[in-house]
């Protein structure tokens, strides 16, 4: 591979890490957390058996953290080379490419957030923190529940429309009306993964 | 034009005429793109009866303005060097003819050569910018209607880096407001999808093939 050339293996890379595995992970992530809506203990046991995962700490680390952290730091550097003109040129792909870039930086302060107040607090003895009063407690406060549900929305949303990016990028799609049709299956992806998602969050209000 | 013949500031008097590119007048040349009203398009064909008054006429701002309306777009013709945007055909003795072309790709690459240069898609493109060196969508589609040529492909692997380098292909966002923007109705997304599957090949066969 020649110097020239990491700049097309990076953003391939990023596109790539984009669907596996982070998209892969928060459908995975909003599946599994919907067992918040059959109560506490149920939600608990299931995090409890994640977390006997064999070689649990490595998986955390190989396909969320650094993947995430990958393709957070390089998406805030290709956000910083663009110049929305949104207000110029008011066509729906546009304004989908600004909310890629915007939902992308709502995301990193999410996650960091996110990471911060239910993985790394307790580190410790976080085998045995009760998940479902924290988050119980946390969703009290009507600002964090509504930094959720925009977390969350920006997430279905982000995977959604970079299905529809990364199909083009790999060239999977290349006419208009195969660009189209993937319109179905990225409105699919946003509006079943956004109802699990915003169903299991309201679980923790009820 | 009956206002460069009599060229008068607001408030009357008379100064020099305002600087402004134009050839062919039938949007054939593409020297005449300027925002008009806002929208970036080619001036020539931007009929007076048809515009909201009163008209308001800026120069690109992608490029480097020479004076007035006039600007640089020497760095578009920078990309299709950089993307060896030709046929090589220059030797020391007849090559013959070259081999024959399918009548619908003809057809096609017909559509793809129509490109003026005129540098819209650049305008209208966020990616286009001071932050980054994106070469735009015109190139790229260049690099779709040479590689599809029978004695242009013979340089298909060279565009094909050229565009996988800095500035290249990999820095479009697909935001597509460059087709919409081409005053000769070109399939620029395509040809930028079409781009993204032939580097996409590219790539690994020099990863695996080499
Ligand atoms: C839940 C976490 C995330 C998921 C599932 C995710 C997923 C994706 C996917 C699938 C793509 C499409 C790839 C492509 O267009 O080729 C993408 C693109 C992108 N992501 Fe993320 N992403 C996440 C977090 C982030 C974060 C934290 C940022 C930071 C700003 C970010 C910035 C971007 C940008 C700028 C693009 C567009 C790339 C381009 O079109 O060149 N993403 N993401
Ligand atoms: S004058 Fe030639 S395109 Fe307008």
């Amino acid at each position: 591979m020649t110097f020239e050339e990491r700049h097309f293996w990076l953003r391939r890379l990023h596109s790539l890490s984009g669907i596996v595995p982070i998209g892969g992970y928060l459908a995975f992530h909003l599946y599994e957390n919907y067992t918040a809506t059959r109560g506490g203990e149920a939600y608990n046991r299931m995090v409890r058996n994640l977390q006997e995962t064999p070689f649990a700490i490595f998986l955390e680390i190989g396909i969320i953290i650094v993947p995430l952290l990958f393709h957070g730091v390089y998406g805030l550097f290709v956000t910083g080379t663009a110049r929305p003109n949104v207000t110029s040129n008011r066509y729906v792909r546009n304004w989908m490419y600004f909310l890629q870039r915007a939902t992308g930086v709502i995301l990193f302060a999410f996650v960091i957030f996110h990471l911060w107040t239910t993985r790394l607090v307790n580190i410790r003895d976080h085998e045995s923190v009760d998940l479902f009063r924290l988050m119980q407690e946390s969703l009290q406060s009507r600002w964090i529940y509504a930094f959720y549900i925009v977390g969350i929305l920006s997430a279905t949303f982000h995977l959604a429309n970079g299905i529809w990016s990364f199909s083009i990028v790999w060239g999977l799609t290349v006419g208009p009306r195969a660009q189209r049709r993937m319109i179905w299956v990225s409105a699919a992806v946003f509006l079943i993964l956004s109802f699990i998602g915003i169903r299991s969050i309201q679980a923790f209000r009820a | 034009m009956e206002v460069a013949k009599d060229p008068k500031t607001r408030d009357g008097r008379r100064t020099s005429p305002v600087v402004y590119d134009r050839a062919c007048l039938e949007e054939v040349c593409g020297s005449c793109a300027m925002r008009v009203n806002g929208v970036a398009r080619m001036a020539c064909t931007a009929l007076i009866d048809s515009l909201a008054q009163p008209v308001k006429l800026e120069p690109l701002a992608k490029f480097p303005v020479v004076r007035d309306l006039s600007v640089d777009r020497s760095s578009m013709f920078e990309s299709l060097k950089r993307v060896k945007a030709w046929v090589p055909i220059d030797g020391t003795y007849d090559l013959g003819p070259g081999p024959r072309m399918a009548e619908s790709e003809r057809a096609y690459a017909y559509e793809l050569s129509k490109c003026i240069t005129c540098g819209n898609c650049l305008e209208v493109c966020p990616q286009v910018n001071d932050r980054s060196s994106f070469m735009g969508a015109a190139p790229i589609s260049q690099v779709a209607l040479f590689n599809r040529h029978p004695t242009g492909r013979m340089l298909a692997a060279e565009r094909l880096d050229a565009l996988m380098g800095e500035g290249g292909l990999d820095e479009c966002g697909n935001a597509q407001n460059c087709v919409r923007a081409c005053p000769k109705s070109i399939p620029l997304t395509t040809s930028i999808a079409e781009m993204f599957r032939a580097t996409t090949a590219h790539g690994f066969r020099k990863l695996f093939g080499s």
